[in-house]
């Protein structure tokens, strides 16, 4: 339990387990998320269609067909958009031109490629597999390095590279360190593609007003609002005409609800063109393929450092991979984890170079963590290496490094001015609460048995309401000088108190259920000294009639330190105010005013005093009896900004966020030899953020994320291949952990430094885990097991390869059987081989080969087959197993015909599943009574196939092929006796079963 | 993620739906719990023209037990099984396997029978059925007629079930008696789709041991004269006659370790 | 037999919460779908539609189902409960509701319908459950936003087999 060290003043809300307010509407089932609005009559629904391929040029798209079908109003493609848009810009200038949707191009797999407008979204989805698109597939690139090479593909040919800026910092003076040290240690890591995944996915509704010419949106949209001055810009029209609005719930969004801007703008287009309102409710295979994921990370990190175990610097090259778009204000999490560029080590210089990578997946956004769980696993896994490579305990040399607490206010090199801490007491109090003497024993005793048991230890800097300039780091200081400064946070607030005397409060945090009402209502009961049920708080959003600042919105931890400085700013103007009104009344001077249980007394005398609705009351009735000068009505707006978060220097040092927590881990995991998984014995977290709002809350956020990133740690990865494919398109490949998978961390009671830049001493608490707990697990893991290069997920197949050496080789008898249907997905293409004999000549074989006749009727669910030439061959079929079915177009060429001997086949088949490109070698050798024909192809699948389909995609393959051979027998040799029974049947024989 | 357009059939007999079928033929599905169709439909990878729900037909929600083993109608549902207190006690592996098919939900709605017509290698009660040798009835216009579990289960996704037909029963027969049985799967997750799942009738040492997850549909092998001797070579042979293959979850490797070393667990606690 | 045709709806009424209700489905509208859209029963929540997040979780005729899952024609005649229908008739919260509140069970809420539906479900049985039993019931229903521990010590509050301090 977190917060019972530190002292509740039993006399405030603030600080007490206050039950949540929102629970009374969402227990119910009565909340108001996106879906639930009401919508105006005639409102249209939209579904998108999207590209199967990973990269490829858009020759033509035909929307004609799709126009026809029942209940479509409008097909939007990316060249009906481009007249009432502009490029989203993004934080830097880059030629890169996008709009949300594919112009020319393609280069992700889910990428939009038209908007259907239909009645309802059963008819929308009817009309998407009658929109004809002709795509030229191009090499794709994944991965971040290779992507930065000379002759890799590159995205987006106006840019002319895909690393698309390169930046290099030096702070301190970290070559004449690396030179003094001792010694050096360095690894690279490599973190993957992860997201959280909202429950609730992206939702918009869209109308454009021909009366004003402006847009009117509400979506589920979290902020920040910056992002409202790109959607403008994008769309053309002025701040004020682009109204957007956000519902009263919100269901989750962990920053995935940043990146969906993009949709807002193609959707007010479709809006405009379709001369309706708009609706569209993202579903979950669109989320999980293209809605927005965190950047994953290559870096080489390298630390200098002294025999006594003294850090003295870090140098590391970050590949950051941001997939094929940039939108704003991405690249943004690298930097805002720039000013923390040595965590929370005394470590004097560093040099940081950051190259922004292009690649053909999914564009990046922001994920719970924004740039922290990169940054964390790669100084965190080189200082357990560095403690490993020295012979030291970590914890002993991560302490003899750490921030000392007399320290504080600590500049960091990179320029972080971390405000305040205590880190030794909160180790002290791990270590001491979470019994790591005890877990120590647990793995002397495991290993002494021969069981892989290994501790690991994380600590973070947790970084709190960002600095609104830090993105301009990525600029020189020339550019920034140019442009002009950029810096702070604002958070606003507005307070009324209405006629009967009750409060309203209306704040621009956007929630996603962290409980921000409830802790409003806190402050300001507290601040005003009415009950916590009097305060009403309402934290919808409307650009056109609220307070709001490009900082509002949901994101960075911003909440704790930002959002409640401005309540309570605002709170102490009204009450301010108040005193004035009720020291008129009085004859007391405001000062000696107190508010407390609905009235407002005169400290001197307590007999003395008001009803806090009456002088409320007043305000509004009675606008004559207020002192000279003062305003009727009481409502009071604030717009709070931190002066300590200033512009990036002319040396790039930034102060990249306001209140800065603390959080250190550890953990006992067991390996399993025999299946790679993991048993975590245990796992400590300890938070220092400050003060303390609410601890049931806090406590909600501190599991919440070490949920999500016990997910990182162990299930959830987007996966993609070499060239492109998408295999985690369902909530079956993405792996979210379930109350049966999820543990329990020890939370430990330790110290609450408040920060001093915030009204309320509070710093953000939601995002420690994600910064820690990868990395702590990763380094039990390596401890366990004696491994330096650990990445997560941990997945068992790869720990148990990580564990165990060679596999054991096959017998003989099993490896003749290998000649015969292998299939291997490993790599990029889905690869196979075998052959099977045909009781007829290679002549009849050839022929039945050659005659599209015949081979319509070997293929598998071919409806037609046109010869276009002696060599090439189109046709549709109707092609899949079992219920699983799709109508493809195929294209179908053959090359060295090498009659009857050898033929290369070359195709693709396309279609609304998906789409496959191959190439295979079908290869006749005559033997005794007929020939054998031997087969091997690879094939690169691609689109909801391959994305949702994945686990069943070699049985799949497996068995058409098969199909097809039993088909070729048949045709070639009709008159041989079938052998009846398919691979399976095939298979049990060999196994010594039924035959 | 909404179904594409069909007609669909609310059935009241047998009948109805045998000759939907006939006329239909691969056009139409058979639905009844719909738990593994419905989310291909809403998914679009199956497009039917006509939807048969036989989940109304009186008489195919029956569980019978006798000397021979479970005998189980269509529109069981999976929790129905398990809780059946004769089936668990005539067949216990059954309810063991059950209850790693799905979640409460899906088990709630998801019957026996349409686990076994979906035919994923990696679902449960297809290894159930190949272990203990059971068999499934299909009924069509023409008549009735039983296949064996090995006839029945042909490949990934793919049985031996003509278009015309539809599965009445399936039949589970009880393991031989005094025999030992034991289960066990990896998964990523609880109720996921095992990556590997293996059982096994363990009758002094003659072994039958059946292989989930592996190969395109469950197999099982007989193994006589079973040792901890001669196991692990069996095993390894096994693994490598199965190969397995490579998806997000696990590797091909992976799938035959686990022959191997869950397969020796497994079998050592059934023969102890 | 009864054939319903593509693209034409038809009447499908079933008992929501205790009170009849009806509407209008084609064959192929989902029950989330008709539930929330055409009865404006909207405290149902979708979140996935291919039955693994347990959001759209109803109980049909005693038993918790993933009403994204099932056909709006398949609830003809059926008996169905919502989180709509778990407060008692002064609409104050029954024992899993203010167990929920009093946890700090929920942050978004959005899953938290599908799950208080599957443990009303468990309630119906009138029999106590261990944690364990408690997390495996629960394996089909995901929750980004509290890591569990809240909901799991909610749930045997009302639930569970220890004695609630």
């Amino acid at each position: 339990m977190v917060g019972a060290a530190a002292h509740a003043d039993e006399d405030k809300y603030v600080g007490r387990r206050m039950l949540r307010v929102e629970d009374q509407t969402l227990l119910r089932g009565r909340g108001k998320f996106m879906d639930d609005l009401p919508v105006a009559k005639g409102t249209l629904h939209a579904a998108f269609l999207r590209s199967p391929h990973p990269h490829a040029r858009i020759v033509s798209i035909d929307v004609s067909e799709a126009l026809k079908q029942k209940g479509v109003k409008a097909v939007v493609t990316g060249e009906d958009i481009r007249p009432y848009t502009k490029p989203l810009i993004v934080g830097f200038e880059n030629p890169m031109d996008y709009r949300g949707i594919a112009l020319n191009k393609v280069r992700y797999v889910g990428e939009p490629v038209a908007v259907v407008c239909a009645t309802d979204r059963y008819r929308a989805e009817d009309a998407l597999k009658y929109i004809r698109v002709e795509y030229e597939p191009l090499a794709a690139i994944v991965d971040p390095v290779a992507a930065c090479a000379d002759d890799a593909p590159v995205l987006h040919d106006e840019v002319g590279s895909n690393r698309v800026s390169r930046r290099v910092f030096t702070h301190g003076e970290p070559e004449a360190a690396f030179a003094a040290s001792d010694r050096q240690t360095e690894i690279t890591i490599r973190y993957p593609r992860n997201s959280i995944t909202p429950m609730e996915t992206y939702g918009i509704v869209a109308e454009y007003q021909p009366d004003t010419g402006g847009y009117d949106v509400t979506s589920n949209f979290q902020g920040p609002f910056s992002v409202h001055a790109v959607m403008a810009i994008a769309l053309k029209v002025p701040g004020a005409k682009l109204r957007h609005r956000s519902p009263p719930n919100s269901g989750g969004s962990f920053g995935a609800k940043l990146t969906m801007f993009p949709y807002i703008v193609v959707l007010s287009v479709c809006a405009r063109l379709a001369g309706r309102p708009v609706k569209w409710i993202e579903d979950r295979l669109e989320h999980l393929s293209s809605s927005s994921v965190a950047p994953n990370r290559v870096t080489r990190i390298r630390a200098a450092y002294d025999a006594d175990g003294t850090i003295n610097a870090l140098r590391m090259e970050h590949f950051d991979d941001h997939g094929a778009y940039l939108r704003a204000p991405m690249p943004a999490p690298i930097y805002r984890m720039h000013g923390l560029s040595t965590n929370c080590y005394r470590i004097p210089n560093v040099e940081v170079i950051n190259n922004i990578c292009m690649t053909n997946k999914c564009p990046t956004g922001a994920v719970r963590g924004f740039g922290g769980p990169q940054l964390y696993f790669a100084i965190e896994r080189v200082i357990a290496q560095v403690a490993k490579d020295l012979g030291r305990d970590p914890l002993d040399l991560m302490r003899q490094n750490l921030i000392q607490a007399d320290q504080f206010p600590y500049r960091a090199p990179a320029g972080a001015l971390i405000d305040s801490g205590n880190y030794q007491q909160v180790v002290a109090d791990t270590v001491d609460q979470g019994g790591l003497e005890e877990l120590k024993a647990r793995r002397d005793a495991a290993r002494a048995e021969g069981r892989l048991y290994g501790i690991g230890y994380a600590m973070a800097v947790e970084p709190s309401q960002s600095n609104m300039g830090y993105i301009s780091t990525l600029k020189t200081k020339e550019e920034r000088e140019k442009a002009g400064p950029k810096d702070g946070a604002v958070a606003s607030c507005t307070i009324s108190v209405d006629p009967l005397g009750s409060v309203s409060v209306v704040g621009d945090s956007t929630p996603q259920g962290q409980g921000h009402q409830t802790t409003l209502a806190q402050i300001v009961a507290d601040e005003l000294g009415v009950p916590f049920e009097m305060v009403t708080v309402n934290l919808e959003t409307d650009t056109q009639k609220d307070n709001w600042s490009i900082a509002a919105g949901n994101y960075s931890c911003r909440f704790s330190p930002a959002s409640t400085s401005a309540a309570k700013t605002a709170a102490e103007r009204v009450r301010r105010k108040m005193a004035l009104i009720a020291s008129r009344f009085m004859n007391v001077p405001p000062e000696d005013l107190l508010f407390k249980d609905g009235w407002i007394a005169a400290q001197s005398n307590p007999e003395n005093r008001m009803e806090f609705r009456r002088v409320g009351g007043l305000a509004h009735w009675s606008p004559s009896s207020l002192p000279e000068g003062m305003d009727p009505g009481i409502r009071e707006v604030a717009y709070w900004n931190a002066p300590e978060l200033t512009p990036t220097t002319a040396k790039d040092e930034i102060n990249t966020s306001l209140a800065y927590g603390f959080a250190f881990d550890f953990c006992g995991v067991e390996v399993d030899r025999d299946t790679g998984e993991l048993r975590i014995d245990r796992y400590v977290t300890a938070h220092d953020c400050g003060t303390i709002l609410n601890p049931g809350l806090a406590e909600g956020q501190i599991r919440g994320s070490f949920a999500s990133a016990l997910g990182a740690s162990l299930y959830e990865e987007f996966v993609y291949k070499s060239d492109g494919t998408f295999l985690s398109g369902t909530f079956a490949d993405y792996l979210i952990a379930t109350a049966h998978e999820a543990i329990d961390p020890v939370m430990v009671d330790t110290v609450a430094t408040p920060s001093p830049f915030t009204r309320l001493g509070a710093k953000g608490i939601a995002e420690g885990n994600q910064y820690t707990t990868p990395v702590c697990l990763a380094n039990a893991v390596a401890d366990a097991i004696g491994r330096q290069d650990i990445t997560v997920p941990l997945t068992p197949a790869k720990v148990f390869e990580w564990v165990n050496g060679e596999e054991e080789p096959a017998p003989q008898a099993a490896a003749e059987d290998e000649a015969e249907d292998l299939i291997d997905y490993s790599g990029d293409a889905l690869r196979g081989q075998g052959s099977t004999f045909v009781p007829a000549s290679a002549e009849q074989v050839w022929q039945t080969l050659m005659d599209p006749a015949e081979m319509a009727a070997i293929i598998p669910g071919c409806k037609s087959l046109d010869k276009q030439a002696d060599d090439h061959f189109t046709g549709v079929v109707s092609m899949g197993v079992g219920p699983v079915k799709g109508t493809f177009e195929a294209d179908i060429r053959l090359e060295n015909l090498k009659k009857p001997r050898s033929a290369d086949i070359t195709g693709s088949l396309i279609g609304a599943l998906g789409t496959s490109r191959g190439r295979g070698r079908v290869t006749l050798v005559e033997g005794e009574g007929g020939v054998t024909v031997s087969y091997e192809y690879s094939i690169h699948l691609s689109g909801t196939v391959a994305s949702v389909g994945g686990r069943l995609l070699s049985g799949a393959a497996r068995a058409l092929v098969n199909q097809f051979f039993r088909a070729l027998v048949r045709r070639a040799a009709p008159e041989a006796k079938s052998e009846g029974g398919g691979l399976m049947r095939r298979l049990r024989a060999r196994l010594g079963g039924k035959k | 993620m909404k179904p594409a357009p069909f007609d669909l059939c609310i059935a009241e007999t047998v009948e109805d739906v045998t000759g939907a079928l006939a006329s239909h033929g691969e056009t139409a599905r058979v639905i009844a719990g719909g738990q593994s169709l419905m989310a291909m439909l809403n998914m679009r990878l199956t497009e039917p023209d006509l939807l048969i729900d036989i989940s109304r037909i009186p008489g195919l929600d029956r569980i019978t037990v006798d000397q021979t083993g479970v005998t189980v109608g269509a529109t069981v549902r999976q929790a129905e099984l398990a809780a059946h207190a004769e089936a668990r006690e005539a067949v216990p592996l059954l309810a063991e396997a059950l209850s790693h098919v799905g979640h409460i939900q899906t088990r709630n709605r998801g019957t026996v029978c349409g686990s076994l017509a979906h035919a994923d290698p990696s679902a449960e009660l297809p290894l159930m059925l190949v272990l203990l040798g059971g068999s499934v009835t299909l009924a069509s216009a023409q008549g009735r007629r039983t296949v064996a579990a090995e006839d029945f289960l042909t490949g990934t996704l793919t049985t031996s079930r003509r278009p015309d037909e539809m599965i009445v029963s399936a039949h589970f027969p009880r393991p031989p008696a005094g025999a030992k049985t034991a289960f066990r799967e990896i998964a990523r997750r609880h109720g996921d789709f095992a990556i590997v799942s293996l059982a096994c009738i363990a009758q002094g040492r003659n072994l039958r041991l059946a292989v989930g997850g592996v190969a395109d549909a469950p197999v099982a092998v007989d193994l006589a004269d079973v040792s901890a001797e001669t196991l692990p070579a069996q095993l390894n042979a096994l693994a490598w006659r199965l190969r397995g293959y490579d998806d997000i979850h696990a590797t091909a490797r992976y799938r035959r370790e686990m022959i191997r070393r869950l397969g020796l667990d497994m079998i050592m606690e059934a023969m102890a | 037999m009864k054939i319903l045709k593509d693209g034409s709806k038809t009447q499908v009424s079933f008992t929501l919460n205790g009170t009849e209700v009806d509407g209008y489905a084609e064959p192929r509208t989902l029950l989330s779908d008709f539930l929330r859209h055409e009865i404006g029963a909207s405290g149902t929540h979708v979140a996935c539609e291919h039955g693994v997040c347990g959001a759209c979780t109803v109980v049909v005729d005693g038993k918790a189902v993933r009403s994204c899952l099932m056909l709006a024609a398949q609830a003809e005649g059926k008996e169905i409960r919502t989180i709509e229908g778990l407060a008692a008739s002064d609409d104050s919260f029954n024992k899993l509701q203010d167990a929920f509140h009093k946890r700090f069970a929920l942050q978004c809420g959005f899953c938290t319908p599908g799950i208080l539906m599957t443990l009303s479900s468990l309630q119906d049985s009138g029999r106590r459950y261990t944690e364990p039993e408690i997390r495996e019931a629960l394996s089909g229903n995901i929750c980004r936003c509290t890591g569990y521990r809240e909901i799991v010590d909610a749930a045997l509050d009302v639930l569970g087999d220890r004695v609630v301090a």
